[in-house]
C-alpha cells in the first residue's frame, strides 16, 4: 500500500470525527505548547543572563570577600568585610599580579539622590575611573572622575540617563550639585542610555569615588568586591593564581580552605548560569512531559474505540487484500498524525506566546530580552510528538490488525 | 487442472469442551467460468465453506488447491495477496465504507494492488461503468438504493478483474426486483467476462441463475447437480 494513500485514508478517518480528533489532540497541543515556551523563555533568559556577563568581557574578574557558603544557614559566609584597602594597594602592585592590567575597588550601597525637590533612589557605586574601561561606557556629557578625586575623596558624582532626566528634566545637569546622604555631590558626568550591562543598569545609578563612598555614604573601610581585568584570556587562570597568592599573603593564610575571598572569572559565571538555567530548563520540560503522557494515554484511548467502531472496515479492508502490516501501518499513522498535527499547532501556539511574553519582557520591564526561538525546540517538539503517536498508538494499532477478518465482517 | 478443488475439507470448531463439526467430506471442484450456487439452510456451513475458498478461513483438515497449489504452501502475506489480485468479494450487507463516495469505495482494492495509482481511477470508472452507476461515482453510500450499493460492491469486486467472485447472499438484503437486477449483473459477468461466480443463497429463483447448485446440509454435500 502506498503512503500517499495511507496518509489520505488517515486524514479522512480523522475529519469525520473533526471534534473528537480535536479535543483528542488538546493534551499534545499543551504538552507541545508547554515544551516549546520552556525551551524558548529558557534560551532566552540564558542568552539575556550571558550577554550581561560578557558585557564585562572574557578577561574581567571579580574578588569577592568571604568563603563558599558551607551550607544554606551559612549566612556568615556571605557578610563579610576582609576586602580592606590594603589588599587593593597589594593587588595595585605589578609585580605582585604581573597577568593583572587593571584593579578597581567597588562599594556599593544605595541612597536618595536630590536636587531642587525632585529625589531618586538610586544604587551608588563606589568605583575608580577605571569603571568606564571595565564596562566600556564613558560619559556622554561631561566626564569621568579622575585619579585625583579619588585620592582627595572629592564629592564628585556621575549619573545615569535616567537618573539626570528625573532630576535635571532637560535643563544642563554638569556643574549641577545634588544632594547624596546629607552631602552635596557635583556632577561630573552623565552616562549616555544604555540599559543594562553586566549586573548594572547603567541608566539609574550614580558613580562616586570608592573613597568617597567610603567615607561619606556608607562608613565602612572594606570593599563589596575587587574587580581586575587581566592581559588577556588566556592569562586568565594564571591571574587567578597569582591574586589567590596576593590575598592569601595579604591575609596571612597558609591554608588555602581557610581562604576568606572568593574569585568570580567569566567562565565560572558563564558556567554557573549555564548550569543553573538548564536545570530548571529540565526541571520545567519534565513537567511538561507529564502532560504528554496524559495527551499520549487520550491517544490510545480514541484510537481504541476507533479501531471497535472500525471493526468493519478492517475486516474488508483485509477481504479485499490487505496484509496485517497495511492495517498496522493505517492506524499507526493515524495516531502519528493525529499527534503530529498536535506537535505543528503546540509549536505554533508556543512560538507566539514565547513572542508575546518576550515582548511583554522587553517592552513593558525594559529587559534587554531577545526573543528566541531555537529551530532545535521545533525539532524535539516534533519528534516528540510523533514518537507519543508511536507509542501509544502501536497497541490499538497491533489490535486492528491482529482482527480476524470473519469475525470482523460480521462485526454490527 | 481444476481451477478450484476441495478434497475431504473438514472445519471443527472447538468452544472448550465442546466440537462443532461445521464441514466434513467436502469434495468438488471448480472450473474457470463456472456460476456455481451454494445452497443450504442457515447453520448447513455454507458460509464457512465460502469464507475457506475465499481464504479468510482455513480449513481443519482436508485439502484446498487454488490454481493448482494447496493453500497452505501460502504465508499469509501471499494468501492477501492473491485475495488482493485474483478473487473479488460481494457480501450480503455491502460492506461499503460510509465516509467515502462510490468511485473512492470502488478504488478500495487497488490500494493494497501492485497497480499505479495513475491507473486507479480510469479503473473504478470503468467497473462502476460496468455496474450502471456511472451517474452516481460522487455519490456517498447512505445516498444509494440498496440495490445501487450492492452494485457499488459488485464494482469494488471488479476493480482487479479477479478470477472468482465469491457473493454471499447478495440478494439477502434487497427485495426481488432488485435482487433480480444484481444476480443479472453477476450473470451477465460470468457470461461476457468470464469471471467464475461462487455465490451463497437462499432463494431458489437466485440459485436457477447458476450453472450448477451445490447443496450443504449439516456440513455436508447433500446434493450437487448441473443444471
Amino acid at each position: 500500500m502506498n503512503l500517499k494513500y495511507s496518509l489520505k485514508t488517515s486524514f479522512e478517518a480523522l475529519r469525520a470525527n473533526k471534534s473528537r480528533s480535536v479535543l483528542t489532540i488538546l493534551g499534545i497541543v499543551i504538552g507541545i505548547t508547554a515544551i516549546i515556551l520552556i525551551m524558548s523563555i529558557g534560551q532566552g533568559g540564558q542568552d539575556l543572563i550571558l550577554s550581561q556577563i560578557q558585557g564585562m568581557g572574557a578577561t574581567t574578574l571579580a574578588v569577592q570577600p568571604g568563603r563558599e557558603p558551607k551550607g544554606f544557614s551559612d549566612m556568615a559566609s556571605l557578610f563579610s568585610d576582609s576586602l580592606k584597602e590594603k589588599d587593593y594597594l597589594a593587588l595595585k602592585k605589578k609585580s605582585n599580579v604581573p597577568s593583572v592590567v587593571e584593579v578597581m575597588p567597588e562599594v556599593i550601597t544605595s541612597a536618595t539622590l536630590s536636587f531642587e525637590g525632585e529625589t531618586k533612589q538610586v544604587s551608588v557605586i563606589g568605583a575608580s575611573e577605571v569603571l568606564a574601561e571595565i564596562l566600556n561606557i564613558y560619559p556622554s556629557e561631561g566626564s569621568f572622575f579622575t585619579e585625583e578625586d579619588i585620592i582627595a575623596r572629592n564629592s564628585v558624582v556621575v549619573i545615569g540617563s535616567e537618573v539626570r532626566e528625573d532630576l535635571f528634566g532637560f535643563s544642563e545637569a554638569v556643574g549641577q550639585k545634588i544632594r547624596i546622604k546629607n552631602r552635596d555631590f557635583r556632577v561630573v558626568g552623565v552616562f549616555p542610555q544604555k540599559g543594562q550591562v553586566s549586573m548594572f543598569n547603567m541608566d539609574s545609578m550614580a558613580v562616586v569615588p570608592h573613597t568617597t563612598a567610603q567615607k561619606y555614604l556608607t562608613g565602612t573601610n572594606y570593599y563589596n568586591e575587587i574587580i581586575l581585568k587581566a592581559v588577556s584570556e588566556a592569562a586568565v587562570p594564571q591571574a587567578v593564581r597569582e591574586i589567590e597568592a596576593t590575598l592569601r599573603e595579604s591575609h596571612n593564610i597558609t591554608d588555602p580552605s581557610k581562604d576568606d575571598f572568593q574569585i568570580h572569572t567569566q567562565a565560572d559565571l558563564v558556567e554557573r548560569v549555564s548550569t543553573i538555567t538548564n536545570i530548571l530548563t529540565a526541571l520545567l520540560l519534565s513537567i511538561a512531559t507529564i502532560s504528554l503522557i496524559v495527551g499520549g494515554i487520550g491517544i490510545m484511548n480514541i484510537m481504541l474505540v476507533s479501531v471497535t467502531e472500525r471493526t468493519r472496515e478492517i475486516g474488508l479492508r483485509k477481504a479485499v487484500g490487505a496484509t496485517q502490516k497495511d492495517i498496522l501501518t493505517q492506524f499507526l499513522l493515524e495516531s502519528v498524525l493525529l499527534t503530529g498535527i498536535g506537535g505543528v499547532i503546540g509549536i505554533i501556539a508556543g512560538a507566539i506566546l514565547a513572542f508575546l511574553i518576550s515582548l511583554i519582557l522587553s517592552q513593558v520591564l525594559k529587559l534587554n530580552w531577545a526573543f528566541s526561538f531555537p529551530v532545535s525546540a521545533a525539532i524535539a517538539g516534533l519528534l516528540v510528538a510523533g514518537l507519543v503517536g508511536l507509542i501509544f498508538g502501536i497497541y490499538p494499532a497491533k489490535k486492528a490488525a491482529a482482527k480476524d477478518p470473519i469475525e470482523a465482517l460480521r462485526y454490527e | 487442472m481444476a481451477f478450484i478443488q476441495v478434497e475431504n475439507l473438514e472445519k471443527i470448531y472447538l468452544t472448550g469442551e465442546l466440537k462443532t463439526e461445521v464441514l466434513k467430506n467436502i469434495n468438488f471442484s471448480i472450473e474457470k467460468g463456472e456460476f456455481v450456487a451454494i445452497m443450504g439452510p442457515s447453520g448447513s456451513g455454507k458460509s464457512t465453506l465460502l469464507h475457506i475458498l475465499g481464504f479468510l478461513d482455513k480449513p481443519s483438515k482436508g485439502k484446498y488447491l487454488f490454481e493448482g497449489k494447496t493453500i497452505n504452501e501460502y504465508t499469509d502475506d501471499e494468501l492477501a495477496k492473491i485475495r488482493n489480485s485474483r478473487m473479488g468479494f460481494v457480501f450480503q450487507s455491502f460492506n461499503l465504507l460510509s465516509r467515502t463516495s462510490v468511485l473512492d469505495n470502488a478504488r478500495l482494492p487497488l490500494a493494497y494492488s501492485s497497480i499505479k495509482e495513475e491507473l486507479w481511477n480510469k479503473i473504478a470508472l470503468k467497473a462502476i461503468d460496468e455496474v450502471g452507476l456511472s451517474h452516481r461515482q460522487e455519490y456517498r453510500p447512505s445516498q444509494l438504493s440498496g440495490g445501487e450499493q450492492q452494485r457499488a460492491a459488485i464494482a469494488r469486486a471488479l476493480v482487479v478483474n479477479p478470477g472468482v467472485i465469491f457473493a454471499d447472499e447478495p440478494t439477502g438484503n434487497l427485495d426481488s426486483k432488485t435482487g433480480l437486477q444484481i444476480i443479472n449483473i453477476l450473470k451477465k459477468l460470468n457470461q461476457e467476462k468470464g469471471h467464475t461466480i461462487i455465490l451463497i443463497t437462499h432463494e431458489q429463483e437466485v440459485a436457477d441463475f447458476a450453472q450448477r447448485i451445490i447443496r450443504l446440509r449439516d456440513g455436508e454435500i447433500e446434493s450437487d447437480k448441473k443444471i
